[in-house]
């Protein structure tokens, strides 16, 4: 699908990384972009929004990003939904985790907006 | 303090700044800071667990927090206002996310909390670690700002 027809969500507790994120996916031409402030709160949109993509932190109050992600995949229409997490938790385990619960990729910060498209390319070709 | 356990997070400040906000910082000499008072008008503070128990704080000026969140976000910002906070805790999660991953290069492993956000003139930030801690001033074309490091023992 190519990124103009998407709708993207992004979850973070900090408005800054979203703006950040927002600005990345708008300039790559994604359709929308929703925002969340954590976990629970990106669950609450998904039950009344499609989405095609979920942009998410790591480390979030309320609900971390590795569970939104385990809450997701568990759900069966959201299975195979791309699930790119954005980490500062570089740490081997960490990443060995996220993959367990079947991130589809991940971003460690800081990055910039060309390695973000790229490592969003791996998971959305265009 | 060993030099070993800071020098990770003067380099994370610095890529972090590069990286995120197109921003060149450079370190001036480091001190024992030995109160509580902010130099600065803004900073967060995020606790360190692990291999080591401590944090680390980031303390900017009004105008180069202003001038960094601008870039970072790419809109202009004249005020001291909740965005430009935000992006001082953020800031500090990614600076010391960084200097983690450095850090876990040489086996020392380390987790870290969620940033505390603070601000106001003559504020003061609360380090975990009691005694002394190391503060390193920084340069950058937009002002300056602190990084702090504080660890037990």
């Amino acid at each position: 699908m190519a990124y103009k027809d998407m709708v993207a969500m992004v979850v973070d507790d900090f408005s800054t990384m979203r703006r950040i994120v927002r600005k990345i996916l708008k300039d790559l031409q994604f359709k929308e972009v929703f925002e969340a402030e954590n976990g629970a709160e990106a669950l609450k949109l998904l039950e009344t929004t499609k989405v095609d993509l979920i942009v998410s932190d790591w480390n979030m109050p309320t609900m971390t990003g590795l569970e939104l992600l385990k809450r997701v995949r568990a759900d069966q229409r959201l299975q195979d939904l791309p699930f790119m997490m954005v980490t500062a938790e570089a740490q081997k385990t960490n990443i060995i985790e996220a993959i367990q619960a079947k991130v589809s990729n991940y971003v460690v910060k800081p990055f910039s907006p060309e390695v973000f498209a790229e490592k969003l390319a791996k998971i959305i070709p265009q | 303090m060993d030099v070993k356990m800071i020098n990770p997070f003067l380099a994370a400040a610095m890529h972090v700044l590069k990286t995120m906000a197109q921003i060149d910082a450079k370190p001036g000499r480091p001190f024992l800071k030995k109160d509580d008072l902010a130099i600065g008008d803004v900073s967060a503070i995020i606790g360190i667990t692990g291999a080591a128990q401590g944090s680390m704080a980031l303390v900017f000026t009004e105008q180069c927090i202003k001038d960094i969140a601008s870039n970072l976000l790419g809109t202009p910002f004249t005020e001291l206002n909740h965005e430009v906070r935000d992006a001082v805790g953020e800031l500090t999660n990614m600076i010391c996310g960084d200097a983690r991953r450095r850090l876990a290069e040489d086996g020392i492993v380390l987790q870290a909390g969620i940033p505390t956000i603070v601000g106001g003139k003559s504020h003061s930030i609360a380090h975990i670690a009691n005694g002394p801690h190391l503060a390193v001033p920084f340069e950058t074309p937009k002002g300056s700002f602190m990084v702090e490091v504080a660890f037990s023992g």
